[in-house]
């Protein structure tokens, strides 16, 4: 803090050079150096960082930014089919509203008293959640749909004492990488085949790979390649006769139309809430659900925060608070299951928002209007020469695999001509899926219109006709 | 009564919004609308038919979700309420949450994040098509290796807990590479470590050592030479630690385990009043993290989204999550191929808007400012100190006349002693002057402890207010403790009953089981 230095920060009211020493002078230091005694002399930084000139003024820093983020071509420019994980779905407005309040948006961990409203929207997004999934018991949301299966294998496992998973083959690629580090010191991960025709799970397999270690098995509805999974019943008998626990995966925006994955037998339902009101952020919306029964068993395993409802000493007034904390790290360290911290709270309010504005009416009407726009762009690329859509006989969902084996082309070299005319075409598969030869995944929804699915088919002829 | 004097704030008279409002359930009235959807053309629905009917029986929904029904201004009012109800820290002078760095979130990088170039992006895109958040990220890759003193980063992992659960993982991955994974598996952390250095060290595998304090409350260097072995994986530890104490033997700490093959990971989750002051790279260590959220000024959000950026040195760097970042010189590339990865930790490069507005932040400091962002946080920690320790009841154990770092462990059991009143009760009351006051993580090593933690982000008015409120409290416990032990008083909703979050048959974390539970309501 040295006499020359002048600049006043706007966010540092104290840089205020009189204020400052006036300060240093009531607390008996001469320097700000008197408070960095305790750190050896020889790990202290002797230089100045060597770090860009600031942007002192906001205007500057604006330009600068906007200048850098210009560069990028966003989806609205150009026409996507990107999913796999992270979809473009609309954002209605009120979700936006509510998730920039001030008061959401720079809150942390207050207690059921100071944050009261913080407490009692995430216990709704939970309750609504609870609708959708017909469950009883959902967390406060964890990282990501990778973090939510890792975190429920793990809670298998330990509910059962077991230490093996049974995991569909049609898993994507980064969600299998995430289970196998996060599951490695506890569990064996063991792939299950599937049907190429139909790329539904392969119950022979389930069958042969199905023992007494066998802690739980997951797949996932719709599937990762976008098909449904039609003998969910099935497989979950084979995995309760088994002692085992089923762990279902589900893309929520499909509930309005799917079944809730507890009706074919599930135990565990995880996923991703991306899709209900946050934008896709270059992968930044995404946010992870976990939901069981009610059931102690169930419950005592979640590493999650649980909000709870509770009276209060005034009649009918709602309170909150953590439900059955001692089992958390926060209460126990080491000792508690896995581990809690700051996650994804402010997308669970905002899901919540997304749900409320929507209804019953308006997830039932988009799941089947996402539904209808798929199996439309579906009939049109399958008419297009040399190309096989979609590759599996299954009912889909939002996304499908598009094969180009007949073309000639590659899944490269078709995107980079679609990308010439401002389209950008479905995920590259070739290396995740090499069985699948030369294939992408697709995927529309209610953002996409008959012209845009049709601007799509032409282009795709064009490259490979 | 005045409210200022001579620019000196007095009491608040505060009552905290109060709106008395519905579960959102008991809003629904049917045929209500929030959204309306976009029409599907006729061409598609004659086209495919009856989709729906496509869906295996026993896939499809029979009966629709039971969500509220609501038109849109009511949905809207009902947030809006519940916000009010919320003491974000653009309300406060928020220097209650200690260890959290509740420091201004300034608005400019808040609208810059919601620009449709960063929202509309997929993580997915072609590289060429994002240029800019790829940019944003190599950059603040940079700036942070100089704050930091380390080689690499990663911004994968989402907050800090799964940054330190990653930076476990890459600590058992370089063993593994080794040959010696099986036999290294102990971390050693310190009681005043965040817990989850604990409980990521134990989720990765390991066995954790905790270190208790010397008697000055310093890390003991003892029981570290003690505690490492041939099975010595590594070392996690925060540094200041939670106390605000700064552990003037981490050279020697990182040393000693070093010596016995051990890999030393700093949690710099309290890096808020070292920032160019000194580095992770300087004391030796091999990994360490940072949490955007709050010494890179991104919003809190409720809990998140975060980032907690890891860094570590050349050695390590193989094993970093993917994609790592990588620029040529004219193009920025997401680099896959990397054998040794530990692979991914979560979705995709990360929240990317957290990077970008802890990007910004650090742009609109530069070194400068960043080091006086250290200096003000420092000052204003040891300012809050002096005034506190003036009021009854208030201690600060361990390191008697030294100085803190950034915040401080501050002990209430002198008062607790005095009047009955506990810590937990001071914070309820304090509620009721428009603050927040935190306990601790558990275990309370320090008897009814508080930990506060000012930033550079308040003012010396603020400052002074926080103090008259807690000298407000504290005598109040010594005049009146029953005003105190039945706080708060006006808060949002009044004393919670608690017992029924720790018992099963009662306890409901959703609507549903409320009603089927507690109301008793038939399905």
């Amino acid at each position: 803090m040295s006499e020359e230095k002048q600049t006043v920060y706007p966010y540092i009211p104290n840089s205020v050079p009189t204020v400052k020493n006036q300060m240093l002078k009531e607390v008996g230091a001469k320097s700000a150096e008197d408070f960095f005694e305790d750190i050896p002399e020889k790990l202290r930084l002797k230089k100045n960082m060597n770090l860009p000139k600031p942007l002192l003024s906001e205007f500057s820093l604006r330009k600068h930014v906007e200048g850098i983020l210009s560069k990028n071509k966003t989806c609205q420019e150009y026409l996507s089919f990107l999913g796999a994980g992270c979809w473009q779905h609309y954002v209605p407005a009120v979700c936006d509203e509510v998730n920039q309040r001030g008061e959401f948006l720079t809150a942390y961990a207050g207690e059921p008293y100071d944050d009261h409203g913080r407490w009692q929207a995430l216990f709704e997004y939970a309750s609504m959640m609870g609708e959708l999934l017909n469950m009883d018991v959902v967390n406060v949301p964890t990282y990501d749909w990778l973090q939510a299966v890792a975190t429920s294998i793990r809670m298998a496992s330990r509910i059962t004492g077991r230490r093996e998973v049974l995991v569909s083959r049609t898993i994507g690629a980064d969600k299998l990488s995430k289970i196998r580090d996060y599951c490695k010191p506890e569990i064996e991960v063991k792939l299950l085949g599937y049907d190429t025709e139909t790329g539904q799970l392969d119950l022979d397999s389930l069958k042969v790979e199905i023992s007494s270690k066998t802690a739980a098995v997951y797949f996932e509805n719709p599937s990762y390649l976008g098909f449904i999974e039609a003998h969910g019943d099935e497989i979950s008998k084979i995995t309760h006769d088994h002692g085992s626990i089923c762990i279902v995966g589900v893309d929520p925006i499909s509930l309005g139309i799917l079944a809730p994955p507890i009706e074919y037998g599930a135990d565990i339902v995880c996923g991703d809430i991306q899709p209900f009101g946050m934008h896709m952020q270059f992968g930044g919306g995404h946010a992870g659900f976990i939901a069981t029964r009610d059931e102690k068993k169930y419950v005592m395993e979640y590493p999650s925060r649980l909000f709870g409802i509770a009276p209060t000493s005034v009649e009918g007034e709602y309170g909150f608070g953590d439900v059955a904390y001692d089992r958390t790290s926060f209460a126990l360290r080491e000792e508690g299951k896995e581990f809690v911290g700051t996650a994804t709270a402010l997308w669970g309010i905002t899901a919540g928002v997304y749900l409320a504005l929507m209804g019953p009416q308006g997830m039932r009407e988009i799941g089947e209007g996402v539904m209808q726009r798929s199996h439309y762009a579906m009939l049109q690329i399958s008419k297009i020469k040399g190309v096989k859509c979609p590759v599996f006989r299954s009912t889909h969902f939002k996304e499908f695999v598009v094969n180009f084996d007949d073309t000639g082309k590659t899944v490269e070299e078709i995107n980079r001509a679609l990308l010439r005319r401002k389209i950008f075409g479905g995920k590259d598969l070739t290396k995740e899926f090499p069985g699948l030869g030369n294939s992408a995944l697709y995927c529309v929804t209610e953002v996409h219109t008959k012209d845009d699915i049709v601007r799509l088919v032409d282009a795709l002829k064009e490259v490979v006709e | 009564m005045k409210r200022y004097t001579g620019g000196k704030p007095k009491l608040r008279r505060f009552h905290q919004a109060r709106w008395d409002e519905p579960i959102i359930f008991e809003l629904s009235s049917e045929g209500e609308r929030g959204v309306l959807l976009p029409d599907v053309e006729d061409e598609i629905k004659s086209e495919v038919g009856d989709v729906v009917s496509t869906i295996p029986e026993s896939m499809r929904r029979k009966q629709p979700p039971r969500l509220p029904e609501l038109s849109q201004p009511r949905v809207l009012r009902h947030y809006i309420r519940l916000s009010q109800e919320t003491l974000g820290t653009d309300l406060n002078i928020d220097v209650g949450q200690g260890t959290c760095t509740m420091k201004y979130s300034p608005k400019i990088n808040e609208q810059l994040a919601r620009m449709p170039q960063m929202t509309e992006i997929h993580p997915l895109q072609d590289e060429e098509t994002v240029q800019g958040i790829l940019e944003v990220m190599y950059k603040f890759e940079q700036i942070l290796k100089e704050i930091s003193g380390l080689d690499q980063f990663s911004f994968q992992p989402a907050a800090g807990s799964q940054a330190i659960y990653a930076n476990a993982s890459i600590i058992r991955a370089y063993h593994e590479a080794r040959g010696e994974a099986d036999q290294r598996d102990e971390i050693i952390t310190t009681i005043f470590s965040h817990p989850s250095d604990a409980a990521c060290a134990k989720t990765a595998g390991f066995k954790v050592i905790t270190l208790y304090p010397d008697e000055d409350g310093y890390p003991d260097l003892e029981a570290l030479k003690a505690a490492v072995s041939e099975r010595t994986a590594g070392l996690m530890i925060t540094n200041p630690e939670d106390t605000g104490i700064f552990n003037p033997k981490i050279e020697e700490f990182v040393k000693v385990v070093h010596e016995a093959g051990g890999l030393c990971s700093y949690d710099q989750a309290n890096a808020n009043g070292i920032l160019g002051i000194t580095r992770a790279g300087e004391a030796g260590f091999d990994l360490c993290h940072f949490n955007l959220h709050k010494t890179f000024s991104s919003p809190h959000g409720c809990g998140g989204p975060a980032v907690g950026a890891i860094g570590v040195t050349k050695e390590l760097a193989k094993f970093l999550p993917v994609p790592v970042i990588e620029f040529d010189g004219s193009k920025y590339h997401l680099d896959y191929g990397r054998p040794e990865s530990i692979g991914k930790v979560r979705a995709f490069c990360g929240v990317a808007p957290v990077v970008l507005k802890s990007y910004a932040w650090a742009m609109s400091h530069g070194a400068e400012g960043l080091k006086e962002v250290a200096e003000i946080a420092v000052l204003n920690n040891n300012y809050l100190l002096n005034k506190l320790l003036e009021i009854r009841g208030v201690s600060a154990p361990y390191a008697k006349g030294k100085r803190r770092i950034e915040q401080v462990r501050y002990s209430l059991e002198k008062l607790t002693r005095d009047t009955g009143v506990h810590s937990e009760e001071i914070g309820l009351r304090a509620a009721d002057f428009g603050v927040h006051y935190w306990t601790s993580h558990h275990p309370w090593v320090v008897p009814e402890p508080c930990t506060l933690e000012p930033t550079e982000s308040y003012s010396k008015a603020d400052l002074d207010e926080y103090v008259e409120i807690i000298r407000q409290v504290s005598d109040e416990a010594y005049t009146n403790p029953e005003l105190v032990k039945t706080a708060p008083h006006n808060s949002t909703i009044h004393k919670i009953d608690t017992a029924p979050l720790d018992d099963p048959s009662q306890w409901a974390m959703t609507w549903r089981a409320y009603r089927k539970k507690v109301r008793k309501e038939r399905e």
